[in-house]
């Protein structure tokens, strides 16, 4: 530990108003975003946005670009770990063939998802 | 316990005294971010196996109030925000009012959310034995808050997704499933939220915040700011699929 005395890092309302501001704006932009037709990436881009405006969220509002080292190093072990839960089941189901030779998710019985894709 | 002003005995200074509780709610909301994940995880697997059944569930979801609770929540958590700057620089007034507009906000989204479920009942688009997709395109007079135009669109977008999909309803059924279990969830972590401000009110008005100890403000900010970040990964998941056609 340091000795240094309190060096709390006090963000600005002038920073906070530019930060609500801007998730405002990438909520507008989502809403439009989403009458777009870009397919399959239409997903894509409004988790895109949402993790922009979380990370927004989380480095100012919630101070994390301010703290110290220890506490960020909980932050992204938390969302590695978030990140293995998503990969390493989504990659079992999207890959997953049973025993009939029936993939997931089981297209053959529900037309729907080639159909829609295209 | 052993306290010196607002430096508990067991802290050496008050920063770290602030970096030991930041650090200790930083873990507890690790904890909530799984739990909130393995849910949407469920709730992405489904979808993308009943893609019809929870597109259309989806747009029978009302955009204009789920765009205004975002607002809402977002503008909340911009308060809140500026509590925790009234703390730091010892605004003690300021605190107080930042935290009761937070609650004042949390009120209305409740607000907003009830109108929402009201709506989903009468719509029949609750789950159980009265759940019917088909509700409101087979009796457009009991959905009058529906338009017209939208109305007949949902119809020829329902015929064609049940020709897709032909348990369409029982889909559709988990969709909304998933939409109260998730929205009724990140509802109840607000009822909690809302609690703890109330405690915060209370003390901040009692004068007990200040640059030197506002831990309490700081560690429900985040808490707060949390619950709004999962509102905003609900919003696009629930209320946006699907919307172009």
């Amino acid at each position: 530990m340091s000795e240094h005395e309190h060096t709390e890092h006090i963000v600005s309302p002038g920073m906070y108003l530019t930060i609500i501001s801007t998730l405002l704006a990438l909520t507008g932009i989502t809403v439009y975003a989403a009458f777009v037709d870009l397919g399959r990436f239409n997903i894509v881009v409004a988790l895109l946005i949402a993790t922009i405006k979380a990370t927004l969220v989380v480095l100012i509002f919630m101070h994390a670009k301010y703290v110290p080292e220890r506490t960020k190093l909980v932050i992204i072990a938390g969302i590695f770990w978030l990140a293995l839960l998503l990969f390493m089941t989504l990659s079992d189901y999207f890959s997953r063939v049973d025993y009939r030779g029936i993939r997931y998710p089981m297209t053959q019985l529900i037309s729907h998802t080639i159909e829609h894709r295209g | 316990m052993h306290r010196t002003g607002s430096l508990y005995g067991q802290f050496k200074t008050l920063e770290q005294q602030k970096d030991t509780a930041t650090l200790g709610m930083w873990i507890f909301l690790v904890t909530e971010v799984m739990f909130f994940g393995g849910i949407m995880l469920a709730y992405t697997i489904n979808r993308h196996t009943y893609f019809h059944a929870f597109a259309m569930g989806s747009n029978t979801l009302s955009l204009g109030l789920g765009g205004f609770n975002t607002v809402v929540l977002l503008a909340s958590s911009f308060t809140m925000a500026m509590a925790v700057w009234s703390a730091q620089t010892s605004k003690k007034g300021l605190i107080t009012l930042f935290l009761s507009l937070t609650i004042l906000l949390g009120f209305v989204f409740f607000g907003v959310k009830y109108v929402e479920y009201a709506q989903k009942f009468h719509h029949h688009l609750v789950p159980g034995k009265n759940f019917d997709i088909f509700y409101c395109a087979n009796n457009p007079t009991k959905c009058e808050d529906i338009d017209a135009a939208d109305m007949a669109k949902e119809k020829e977008e329902l015929e064609a997704a049940a020709k897709a999909d032909p348990d369409l309803n029982a889909h559709a059924q988990l969709y909304y499933s998933a939409y109260f279990g998730m929205t009724g969830l990140h509802a109840l972590h607000m009822v909690i939220g809302a609690g703890l401000l109330l405690w915060l009110v209370k003390e901040s008005m009692a004068g007990k915040f200040s640059a030197e100890w506002n831990n309490p403000v700081d560690i429900v900010g985040l808490y707060w700011h949390f619950v709004d970040i999962v509102w905003i990964y609900l919003f696009p998941l629930l209320y946006l699929i699907d919307r172009h056609k």
